[in-house]
């Protein structure tokens, strides 16, 4: 008990909770602003991979850092835009689109990793962000700009959400577009837009792997982010603060599962805590299930004209 | 001198495949003036007005607000031009409060704050200046019906709207609610408004408006000042002949009691709460529980149905305690007509013989074990849709392929004719049966359920059709705020008293 | 832009669709094989041939579309119910390790009993637990209205964390020297192969059958009329007397038990182990498998050989010219999509403003 209380007195555990979070807030904004649209985005998942090889793959071609940075989240926009194409334009099943994007750009970024680099046993380097020891904060120091971002975007979201006619006119589109359309507005661009920022997050969040946490692409890096992402915006009942506390939460729990294996007793196998986080959320979904309270018009398609 | 009209529409044509549901309309609206829109549900009321605020575009015409005209498929061109919609079933998002719904649009996206306070200002004065009252922080989800109908009014009128439309104002109020609305109306013309207000009603159209244009099957027919013309008129231009009344066939020998509801009450949600309601149906006989929808019918619809359980009470169904379970009320003999034909009635996805057994498949007549008696089904539901007279699509298209009229005579035909070997139904429960139809329609509706009456049945109708009501209401009860009145004879009723049950008042049980 | 309904699906639309999505998917297709720098036309050859070319390409593609029909099978019975059971891949492990369970050679000597006994038990025993690993989220779902999406989907990463405590613990097989694998299948318990020296098995009968029967189930039964009722409209049917969760129970043992089967069928035929990497995404390959064949049963036989024609053609093309294999799994995304599309083009008509 008592190597428990040190562990989470150690600046070194708190490090790693922000940093295993990071990626987590930045995918949650993400799904959360699709959602307020009314739309899932099944897609994070691939997004997410595409965003980490792209932008790993812009540093390694020579740019700096936070072009990488801009090209995941151009890639996550664009991913975003055949899903808006597929779930608003064409008013497809959001879950079969979006898991058709998760599949689709997992195998193009596989795919085009495969040929740019066809016999490698070692996966290149590139140099990732460094620290910010400039800062001279605890913990916060320790951790690489793009936390910070993330960390920022929390109250941006919530102030353009809350307290703007965009983020107005987004959580109409979700919960009664007829509305919005009699209002003067139109669903198909609001929506659009929702879906686009929010997968350029998406984006963003897959490049902290690659251009922070480490620094190379691996297989099966995402590992479920992704998905992990979808459920914490239902805990979060699609606030940005929530989604905040729910990421931080979550990185607690993953970040001490993976300390207590090193300290733990041998008889317990290391797949077991590994598994925490997975079976966390879905913990967490079932908790929050009574009382969610839906954006209204979420996966309901919008068929304009048709009434 | 005559002004300018405020409005002008021009050979608006507007079709649905082959469906001509606009056909070279021309209209032209003054200031100040009210105009009535009258016809029958598909004579393309809507249809116009929808075309009119830009969420239709017409295939031919043109539109010119003070001799402007006015882009088409455009609603924020139409809000521009001063044209406001109210519309029948609200556009109102529950989760976020009036100010969010009425705010919504009017400022541009890309501000960077929202300036709530003006707004809410803004709205308040408004609000004052036409006489209605509002709560500018509640949200949607908590008004009532009456409440949510003034935002949508105020939504136009916040945004200066001179020229405003109201499709079927009345259809969810009392009628008290429906005298301050008018009240409101003629506020807003005193102000110098112009309004199209969309009705079937004829009493309102003849009340409230200035001139009347009557549609039907997409032809502007007649047009008329309201004061030249009356109800027998109006009717006659609405349907195209000659009206009777038809007369009342009351109830020739009441048997004893099918159904007895004893002292129910349910709790919960949107469906509205039932509270100690007590009715006894008896075969032979017809009643007519009349109120504004919202008040608890659809609760006592779900329970006669089958689709939910009281809370607390004892409804018998001939001696037994009735299970929430719609196979056994099938097994048992009741009949069932759901409000709501297209999203309940049937499932439209499957054939039309599919739809008529549905509720049967699980009995020995249409099953053998898993597995369903093909043949005997579809020749049972080619009787059905022979005697009944169901169009479209015959017995293997997708049930939505049917129109409203014809699915409507589905759902009858399969509550109404038993299958080879059983029995009659001996209860039916017809929730809202007529609403969307038309008069053809409507009228083979009700004498089906006379018929069925006839031949034995306890029919319950719920209807907010206060004229339904009264001609085939052998007994008639009102429902308010879950509250049932006692089930009077017809002849202890009058319209007034209707009404004033309808509100509330009055309170007999 | 936007949709407006066809009046009437035309004839020319329903076949042009299938085309059209056929076409698309060829070209970027053979963008990212110019773009590796391969020659597209002999690339495309290769791939063909490898998948069809020969008797011995058609039972390595046939063998390979033995689990995607059951994964298949298992997504259609799902998906017609409206249950989006994305957990076929955990479901499928968990069958594979419940058949090992059963069937395998603990020590030297496996369960005693006849073939005839151990066998049904074998497969009963992965359906089970396929089923069971399913029925928790269609609960969760009824009940509580958690989004079975997600929860499978969540599913099936602790599962193969399981799948994997396992191989490392009490279903070691101790010959192995290090590499995660189960204790071997019984010998007599393994499936007969239909070819001689190709490695397709009788698990393809097996297959077949169960597509034969889903079909006649969905046709013919009450039961077939309450799932499609159910996943069409959920309120209607419910009116019509449908008993809901007595239905998408079952829907959900069916469907989690094919995938279970999907598992056992794979150790039995194929691999005699279980491995971590004896799927290569057949749980998700087979919601493509069944999108692509509309939900129908039989359709899912055709979509499955088409996607396994794919993944066995790439892999004998990459072994040939290189393009990496994962081509394969852009052919089969793009197919989903463009399909998708296309059927939603034939009832649908594209209008610009």
């Amino acid at each position: 008990m008592s190597d428990l209380l040190d562990l989470l007195g150690s600046s070194a555990y708190w490090v790693a909770v922000l940093r295993i979070a990071t990626p987590l807030i930045l995918g949650t904004l993400g799904v959360l602003w699709c959602e307020r649209a009314g739309v899932l985005n099944l897609g994070i998942e691939g997004i997410m991979v595409a965003g980490a090889f792209t932008g790993w793959l812009a540093v390694y071609q020579g740019l700096p850092l936070w072009a990488g940075v801009a090209v995941a989240a151009l890639t996550g926009a664009t991913l975003g835009l055949l899903h808006a194409l597929l779930t608003v334009g064409l008013a497809l099943s959001q879950h079969v689109a979006g898991l058709g994007i998760t599949l689709l750009a997992t195998a193009l970024s596989y795919f085009s990793y495969r040929v740019s680099f066809p016999k490698v046993n070692t996966p290149p380097t590139i140099t990732p962000f460094a620290p910010m020891d400039w800062l001279g904060l605890p913990v916060l120091s320790a951790q690489t700009p793009l936390t910070l971002l993330a960390l920022a975007l929390v109250p941006v979201s919530a102030w353009i959400l809350y307290r703007t006619p965009a983020g107005l006119a987004v959580r109409m589109v979700g919960e009664n577009p007829q509305a919005a359309e009699g209002q003067g507005l139109s669903v198909a661009a609001v929506r659009t837009s929702a879906i686009v920022g929010g997968s350029a997050l998406m984006g963003v969040a897959g490049s902290f792997l690659t251009l922070s946490a480490f620094n190379a692409f691996f297989f099966n890096m995402i590992n479920g982010r992704g998905w992990i992402c979808v459920a914490l915006v239902v805990f979060a009942s699609w606030r940005p603060g929530k989604a905040l506390i729910g990421a931080l939460l979550f990185a607690f729990f993953d970040a001490l599962q993976l300390r207590v294996q090193q300290m733990g007793d041998a008889g317990i196998p290391y797949q077991l805590y590994l598994m925490l986080p997975y079976a966390l959320s879905i913990l967490a979904l079932v908790l929050v299930a009574r009382r969610a309270t839906y954006p209204q018009a979420l996966m309901k398609p919008y068929r304009k004209g048709e009434r | 001198m005559v002004d300018a009209p405020v409005l002008r529409l021009s050979g608006i044509t507007k079709r649905f495949g082959a469906l001509v549901a606009n056909d070279n309309i021309c209209l032209a609206l003054q200031r100040g003036e009210v105009l009535a829109l009258l016809g029958e549900n598909g004579a393309g009321k809507s249809t116009l007005v929808s075309i009119l605020f830009g969420h239709y575009i017409a295939d031919e015409g043109t539109i010119e607000v003070n001799a402007r005209p006015l882009p088409a498929g455009n609603p924020r061109a139409a809000l521009d031009a001063g044209i406001g919609m109210v519309h029948q079933h609200f556009t109102l998002a529950d989760n976020l409060s009036v100010l969010d719904n009425v705010v919504m649009g009017t400022e541009p996206l890309w501000r960077l704050r929202s300036q709530r306070a003006q707004a809410r200002t803004h709205l308040i004065e408004v609000a004052q200046r036409f006489g209605l009252s509002v709560q500018p922080e509640a949200l949607i989800g908590g008004l009532s019906v009456g409440e949510r109908q003034r935002v949508e009014i105020l939504k136009a009128l916040y945004r200066g709207a001179r020229i405003l439309i109201l499709d079927e104002p009345t259809a969810v109020l009392t009628p008290q609610e429906s005298e301050a609305l008018f009240r409101t109306l003629s506020q807003m013309v005193q102000e110098g408004l112009s309004i199209i207000f969309i009705s079937h009603k004829l009493t309102e159209v003849l009340r409230l408006s200035h001139r009347v244009a009557v549609l039907r099957q997409g032809k502007l027919v007649a047009q008329a000042k309201t004061a030249d013309t009356n109800q027998a008129q109006l009717a006659q231009w609405m349907v195209g002949h000659a009206v009777d009344a038809a007369p009342r066939r009351p109830a020739q020998s009441v048997g004893p009691t099918v159904c007895d509801i004893d002292s129910v009450s349910t709790t919960g949600g949107l469906r509205g709460r039932l509270n100690r309601v007590s009715l006894a149906l008896r075969a032979g006989e017809i009643v007519a529980i009349a109120g504004v929808s919202g008040n608890g019918q659809a609760a006592l619809a779900q329970l006669l149905c089958g689709m939910q359980a009281a809370a607390s009470g004892v409804i018998t169904l001939q001696g037994e305690p009735m299970r929430a379970s719609p196979a056994w009320l099938v097994s048992r003999g009741v009949a069932r007509i759901p409000e709501d034909r297209h999203t309940v009635g049937v499932v439209g996805d499957l054939p039309v013989w599919e739809n008529v057994v549905s509720e049967r498949l699980r009995s020995t007549v249409f099953s053998r074990g898993p597995w369903v008696r093909r043949a005997a089904a579809r020749q049972h539901a080619q009787r059905v849709v022979d005697t009944f007279d169901v169009r479209g699509g015959g017995l293997l298209g997708p049930a939505r392929s049917l129109s409203g009229g014809n699915m409507q005579k589905l759902i009858l035909g399969r509550a109404l004719l038993p299958p080879p070997g059983e029995a009659a139904p001996l209860l039916i429960v017809a929730h809202q049966p007529t609403w969307g139809l038309d008069i053809g329609a409507v009228a083979y509706v009700q004498a089906q359920l006379v018929a069925a009456r006839d031949a034995g049945a306890a029919v319950l109708l719920l209807s907010d059709d206060l004229d339904e009501v009264m001609a085939l209401g052998d007994r008639i009860a009102v429902m308010h705020e879950g509250r049932l009145t006692e089930a009077r004879p017809h002849g202890q009723w009058s319209r007034e008293s209707i009404g004033l049950a309808m509100a509330g008042a009055a309170h007999a049980s | 832009m936007h949709l407006e309904k066809r009046s009437s699906t035309s004839a020319t639309a329903f076949l042009l669709a299938p085309l059209l999505a056929v076409l698309v998917t060829l070209v970027i297709s053979s963008l990212l094989v110019a773009w590796a720098g391969a020659p597209v036309g002999r690339t495309w050859g290769l791939l063909l041939q490898g998948a069809f070319g020969s008797v011995f390409a058609w039972s390595e593609t046939l063998t390979r579309a033995i689990p995607l029909m059951l994964t298949g099978l298992a997504a259609t019975v799902a998906f017609k119910a409206r249950l989006f059971n994305i957990g076929a891949e955990g479901q499928l492990y968990a069958g594979a390790l419940a058949a090992v369970a059963v069937g395998g050679l603990h020590g030297t000597e496996g369960l005693p009993g006849p073939v005839w006994v151990l066998f049904p038990l074998m497969m009963l025993a992965s359906a089970v637990a396929g089923a069971l690993l399913l029925l928790g989220p269609a609960l969760m779902k009824a009940r509580l209205g958690v989004d079975e999406v997600v929860t499978t989907l969540l599913l099936n990463f602790i599962v193969l964390l399981m799948v994997s405590a396992m191989l490392d613990g009490p279903m070691k097989d101790p010959t192995a020297m290090g590499w995660p694998q189960s204790v071997a299948l019984q010998g007599e318990l393994e499936l007969t192969r239909l070819i001689e020296r190709t490695r397709v098995h009788s698990g393809l009968i097996w297959a077949l059958t169960l597509a034969l029967g889903l079909w006649l189930v969905f046709k013919y039964t009450v039961f077939g009329f309450n799932v499609q009722a159910l996943g069409s409209n959920a309120r209607a049917a419910a009116f019509a007397g449908v008993p809901v969760t007595r239905t998408v129970t079952l829907v959900a043992l069916l469907s989690g038990a094919l995938a279970g089967l999907a598992g056992a069928i794979e150790v039995a035929g194929r691999t005699s182990y279980v491995t971590l990497d004896m799927s290569p995404g057949y749980g998700y390959s087979g919601i493509v498998v069944a999108m692509l064949a509309g939900l129908h049963p039989l359709g899912v036989v055709a979509a499955s050989v088409f996607i396994a024609g794919v993944l066995v053609g790439a892999d004998s093309m990459s072994r040939a010219i290189g393009v990496p294999t994962y081509l394969a799994d852009v052919i089969v995304a793009v197919s989903l999509l463009c399909v998708l599309v296309a059927t939603l083009l034939t009832q649908y008509r594209l209008r610009w403003r």
